[in-house]
């Protein structure tokens, strides 16, 4: 028999400590990308962003080392922003809300239909991705306009014309139609996993149709309920393609404004755009704390 | 009150498509009685208990509960109450949150919901668990959660569709004592779903054996094992060795039959059968009796012997399981219980051996196919 030469039990100890430290290594290799990532391309220019907001502008779209809290206080007493804001956040409740409505029945009728029906309408949800949003909202400027589809409709049935674009009601309409696929499918994940046997119980013990509803499904389907209200509610509180397009230049949301103190305005504000999105962000960030205090408290 | 029928299903039809998953089916059940419906998966017996729950709604035939039409009436407002197979416990709410439900929607005042839900609660024994989850609970746990879920809103019918389907054979066992304890306790009309004869000979007041949508037989749980009404009901409850032949002598309850393989036996019929028709005799395997060749035993003057062979036997501990072949070829299982408490090799059958099988006129019984 061979004798393997066993190495002296002084050395385990070091072995161990080596292995660690490869290991610390491995792991290290595998965050770093990410952690670059964000510290690169978010927490710094968040940084910058935070350092101008305090900034005065300059003459030429440049920033002077001043410090003020000059762009802040605009913000809260200049109609301008304040309307922006309001209106941003009642237009992403709205659009929410609409969502929900819409998408709630959608996702239901998906997850109780055939397997095999399954898939194509969920397919269907996301056929809209296929093409360009920007394209899809020129369709919709095309379907709401003067002369549009929606027009040509109501006049042939004898109605008087409507005036859609450049309204609010054109502006909902269009984010609505953007964001309902990332309300249906968080809620049809909820759903899918909802076993309607509860609904039964429920019918079973006494409750209405309503109140099965109410006491049953909605809490046990509310993480598909958060998850899709945050999907659609913080892209279109700063959207500005839709508000840009369809609601002219009469339907200021804060990403249009964002987007005009950066680039458009002359000279460009700096300052005040930066103050503008650390004050949107913030505002942001309390709801949808809020939010998920209020929705999650139950589902333990 | 009335006169003592709980349930009335007269001549219920359900189809589904083409097919009728209940067909024709008619049964009164009575006040306070331990029902079961028994049959294999696909007989209609859930079907039927989904209809008097108000799940699904018959395509014809009426259904009354205590006396009155239930027609279109919702499943919430029936005076009845499920337990759901998979107990469909609502995984949010705490045991206590799940038990009051059914009174929180008929608005009983919160003081009086909190002394109903804890006396609930003692009677499946599981006073202490009222602030658990369901998802903290044992399997046997989560259905006597179910159960009170149920009874305490007082139905005066209460549902079960094959609650102990997924409990293992032990918990089963102490489920099936339970759940009579709590019915003669409470004096409620239990209907019972199941698809496990014995879970419903242990436990029934009466029976009904359903396959294909229809009753085949209604009655006691010895009157569907001692006289069954027909094949399909020998076979599906217990086991039997059936022999089919045709009449050739018929006296009122008595008949002689001829086999195939030339075999003359006499049995019992119910009802009296015509000469020359075909029937089915079905001969319970514990209640043929096998003797020795040259033993001295008074079976040998019972009607129906028979010289066979033994060819194998089964040792199973309370039983022996034997199956033997008689000249003609024909083979037939034999039960005899290990009365005796020894290791003698000659107190037990062993293949080869020759014997005769008989039994009596009463143990054989006629049965139309």
């Amino acid at each position: 028999m061979a004798i393997e030469t066993v190495p002296p039990p002084a050395s385990h100890e070091a072995l161990s400590q080596q292995r660690r430290a490869r290991e610390r290594l491995k792991v290290f290799g595998l965050v770093f990308p990410g952690l670059f990532w964000l510290t690169f391309f978010f927490a710094l220019p968040l940084v910058v962003i935070f350092i101008y907001s305090f900034l005065t502008p300059g003459p030429r779209g440049d920033v002077v080392w001043i410090f003020t809290f000059d762009n802040y206080a605009r913000l809260f007493t200049e109609s301008l922003f304040v309307n922006a804001y309001i209106r941003s956040i009642w237009l992403g409740i709205l659009t929410t809300v609409i969502c929900l409505i819409i998408g709630y029945p959608l996702a239901v009728f998906i997850a109780q239909a055939p397997p095999r029906w399954r898939t194509i309408l969920l397919f269907m949800v996301l056929i809209p991705f296929w093409t360009n949003f920007l394209v899809r909202t020129y369709a919709w400027m095309i379907i709401l306009q003067n002369n549009g589809l929606i027009n040509w409709i109501v006049t042939s049935l004898g109605f008087p014309r409507l005036s859609l674009m450049n309204t609010q009601t054109a502006v909902l309409i269009g984010l609505v139609y953007g964001e309902l696929p990332f309300m249906v499918l968080p809620l049809y994940a909820s759903i899918d996993r909802f076993d309607f046997t509860l609904m039964q119980a429920a019918s079973d013990l006494g409750a209405s149709k309503f109140r099965a509803f109410t006491r049953v499904m909605l809490p046990l389907t509310m993480p598909g309920i958060a998850a899709g209200s945050v999907l659609v509610f913080i892209p279109t509180v700063g959207q500005f393609v839709v508000s840009d397009l369809l609601g002219g230049a009469k339907v200021d949301m804060l990403g249009n404004l964002l987007q005009r103190l950066f680039t458009r305005a002359n000279p460009p504000n700096w300052p005040l755009g930066s103050a503008l999105a650390l004050m949107f962000m913030l505002v942001l960030m309390i709801l949808i704390v809020f939010y998920f205090r209020s929705t999650t408290e139950d589902d333990r | 009150m009335n006169d003592g029928i709980a349930i009335e299903l007269d001549d219920i039809v359900k189809s589904f498509g083409d097919v009728n998953a209940v067909d024709h089916v008619s049964m009164q059940i009575r006040d306070g009685e331990f029902f079961s419906m028994l049959g294999p998966s696909g007989c209609g017996k859930t079907t039927t208990l989904r209809m008097i729950a108000g799940f699904e709604f018959p395509t014809s035939g009426r259904l009354k509960i205590h006396g009155k039409e239930m027609g279109n009436t919702p499943p919430y407002r029936r005076p009845v109450n499920t337990v759901f197979q998979s107990y469909a416990l609502f995984p949010h709410m705490t045991v206590a949150q799940n038990v009051a439900f059914g009174l929180e929607m008929k608005r009983v005042p919160k003081e009086q919901i909190k002394e109903r839900v804890q006396k609930a609660l003692e009677l499946v024994r599981l006073p202490t668990f009222g602030d658990r989850y369901p998802r903290q609970m044992s399997g046997g746990q989560q259905q006597r959660v179910a159960l009170a879920r149920a009874l305490v809103n007082e139905p005066e019918v209460l549902l079960l569709d094959e609650p102990l389907g997924a409990l293992d054979q032990k918990l089963r066992k102490e489920m099936q004592f339970e759940l009579k304890r709590i019915q003669e306790e409470l004096g409620i009309t239990f209907i019972f779903v199941t698809h496990d004869q014995e879970e419903a000979l242990t436990m029934s007041d009466r029976i009904a054996v359903m396959n294909a949508g229809r009753v085949l037989q209604i009655g006691t749980p010895t009157e569907i094992y001692e006289r069954p009404n027909c094949r399909f009901v020998a076979d599906f409850i217990g086991e039997s060795n059936f022999i089919e032949g045709t009449v050739r002598a018929s006296n009122g309850q008595y008949a002689t039959i001829e086999t195939s393989d030339g075999l003359e036996m006499q049995g019992y019929t119910e009802q009296p059968v015509s000469v020359g028709s075909s029937v089915v005799l079905s001969l319970r395997p514990e209640k043929a009796r096998l003797s020795t060749v040259n033993g001295n035993n008074s079976q040998k003057h019972e009607a129906n012997t028979f010289p066979a062979k033994v060819e194998r036997v089964s040792y199973i501990g309370s039983d022996t399981r034997i199956i033997v072949r008689l000249a003609s070829g024909r083979t037939i299982d034999v039960w005899e219980q290990n009365t005796r408490s020894t290791l003698d090799r000659d107190a037990y059958w062993q293949p080869g051996e020759a014997a005769i099988l008989s039994c009596s006129v009463e143990n054989a019984l006629i049965l139309t196919s």
